[in-house]
């Protein structure tokens, strides 16, 4: 390369290395993000394909990629092992709805109350409201156990959902945040006609707020679908189990390699189901995933 | 400070008798927030009380805590397993946290280059923060099988020795860090945002006087980003001192107590043992080692830590 380059002039030389070097840079740079991206989503191509083998395929070496013929059936057969439409329903009608609820009700009206009313004392109560984020869960985890137990609510739902219509922290500050770029002119003006407080937030606060609103209500259901400990400590029947309980049984009474057939399939079977919706949403709502991180990052 | 444009009219009240607007504004204000003051005191004020009374005693749920002094405290010193699970937790703390930020930034920082479709790139490595943890470990702990996982298919019919990544103690370790490290697309979108808020100005300045790329990085893009470096990391390692899923779900903090992490211990010493007062009392160290940590972190990050136009 270097002979090639002395033959041209100096000039051309120097343009003809940067190109190179350029290049070169490139084609590292492409190469190293495919290989990454490759390897961060291998482990979901790999759940997906094995949800299809039979056990010929997967207690084999080398590995089989893609399952010919392909076992689509195994995602009926893993989702009737267990009763995982009750455990669904369980998640998204016992837990997730009623969270999102509640947060989103409780969380508003708090956040509403921190940054667009003027009181004394505002900002004392609102450091206070930051710093218990700093406080670990197991600090409260045992007395507020025996608290629900004391209620008789251990075995519901209760510890999980009633806590979320009393604000949640963290959300409470994103709203208020957000709240705080909205002018004020327009509640002035409002209350200036007489309107109460309610009504300028339900009117003329909470339609320019929907892109926060959407945050909060999204990274709720994206927490209880994902949550294993809280059920974990609460939920302790097989019927009222949610899905993270539910593969977790799944996966108790599969475990043993090979003493159960199709045990493995069957799993990444259940595992893909249930990714299948976060998978989903976030292909539609990216854009709210993605700026709802940020936002969280940039204003913290 | 900006956050606080009314601070000043706090310390201007307690001088003069509030006006009928102020009193007005001061009910209604509280009857907004009144949601989170009463789940403050039910769910936070009233536990934490407890929590500490529970550290002084002796309580099993089934009877009534009796009261034993500083005996939980003065027991966990001398308590062989206890000690084990605060190295093990200190070790995991100290290498998950800096490794998952350290990662998530080189990312980032490679995902801030002149790209096409970094859209997708940043979805990508984004997705395996929100997929729930019980079916990520079900997926790792399938690929890392020692018998028929991808990692180990392939070395076989290579003919080479299999890895027991997940039950043999000594490489349990690397082996959760690195799912951990895979699952922190959150930082890495954090980072993403800081670095595209950094004015191109800077850049061009550098290149005008002839930085080059690594100079560009070491005296531009960490400083200007260093106010997000240091919210990811104590963010990491508030979250690491107290991480349960992942150690849990993975191998129940074995092989041989390799990954018996500090919530995974109290998890078992609270609702398995059902001995709450000792696993009040490991709460209570954990709240004030976090406190610590976090405050040494702030501290030197005054070193570091670079704000724009002096405004901290």
């Amino acid at each position: 390369m270097d002979k090639q380059i002395s033959v041209y002039t100096e000039e051309s030389g120097q343009l003809r290395a940067r190109v190179v070097r350029h290049a070169a840079i490139g084609v590292i740079k492409y190469g190293l993000i495919i290989t990454l991206t490759v390897s961060f989503i291998f482990p979901f191509f790999w759940m997906a394909s094995s949800a299809m083998k039979d056990d010929a395929q997967v207690y084999t070496a080398p590995p089989v990629w893609i399952p010919n013929p392909a076992h689509p059936e195994n995602f009926i057969g893993a989702w009737s092992l267990l009763d995982f439409n009750r455990f669904t329903v369980n998640t998204v009608f016992k837990y997730a709805i009623p969270a999102v609820i509640g947060t989103l009700l409780s969380s508003v009206v708090v956040a509403y109350g921190f940054s667009r009313i003027n009181w004394p004392g505002r900002n004392i109560l609102f450091a206070i409201c930051l710093a218990t984020l700093m406080i670990p869960s197991q600090v409260r985890l045992i007395p507020l156990f025996v608290i629900f137990k004391e209620l008789g609510w251990v075995g519901t739902y209760l510890p999980l959902v009633v806590p979320t219509f009393f604000g949640n922290a963290f959300f409470i500050f994103l709203l208020r945040q957000f709240f705080l770029t909205i002018p004020t002119e327009l509640s002035d003006a409002a209350r200036v006609d007489g309107a109460n407080e309610f009504v300028i937030m339900w009117r003329i606060v909470l339609p320019l707020a929907k892109p926060a609103l959407t945050v909060v209500a999204l990274f709720t259901l994206l927490n209880t679908w994902n949550d294993y400990f809280g059920p974990l400590i609460y939920v302790n029947q097989e019927a009222q189990y949610t899905l993270a309980l539910g593969i977790n049984r799944l996966r108790g009474a599969l475990t043993e390699v090979g003493s159960q057939e199709l045990g493995f399939p069957y799993l990444m079977a259940v595992s893909t189901i249930v990714t299948l919706p976060i998978m989903i949403a976030f292909f539609f709502a990216q854009k709210t995933f993605i700026e709802g991180v940020s936002l969280t990052g940039l204003k913290g | 400070m900006s956050n606080f444009p009314f601070s000043f009219s706090v310390s201007k009240i307690r001088f003069k008798r509030l006006t009928h607007v102020e009193q007005r504004n001061l009910r209604l204000g509280l009857l907004f927030v009144s949601p989170w003051l009463i789940g403050f005191l039910l769910w936070t004020l009233v536990p934490i009380a407890s929590s500490l009374y529970f550290s002084f005693t002796r309580y099993t749920v089934l009877q009534p805590p009796t009261f034993i002094g500083l005996r939980n405290y003065i027991n966990l010193a001398s308590d062989e397993q206890y000690l084990l699970v605060v190295k093990n937790t200190l070790w995991w703390v100290i290498l998950a946290a800096p490794g998952g930020v350290l990662s998530a930034y080189l990312i980032a920082n490679l995902l801030n280059t002149k790209i096409v479709f970094r859209p997708l790139f940043r979805a990508l490595f984004f997705f395996p923060s929100i997929v729930p943890a019980i079916v990520t470990t079900t997926v790792w702990l399938f690929l890392l099988n020692l018998q028929w996982g991808a990692f180990n298919s392939v070395l076989k019919a290579l003919g080479m020795q299999t890895i027991p990544f997940i039950s043999n103690p000594d490489w349990v370790k690397p082996t959760i860090i690195g799912i951990h490290i895979w699952a922190q697309g959150g930082a890495m979108v954090i980072f993403l945002a800081a670095l595209q808020d950094v004015p191109r100005e800077l850049y061009e300045a550098a290149t005008v006087d002839g930085a080059s790329g690594w100079s560009k990085f070491w005296h531009v893009t960490i400083p200007m980003t260093s106010p997000v470096i240091l919210f990811n990391l104590v963010l990491a390692f508030i979250a690491a001192f107290q991480q349960f899923d992942l150690p849990w779900l993975l191998t129940q903090g074995g092989p041989n107590k390799a990954t018996e992490f500090y919530a995974v211990y109290l998890y078992r010493t609270a609702f398995l043992d059902l001995r709450m007062g000792k696993a009040a009392a490991m709460a209570w160290i954990l709240f004030v080692v976090i406190l610590i940590f976090t405050f040494i972190l702030f501290r030197t990050s005054r070193r570091w830590v670079y704000y724009g136009g002096g405004d901290q």
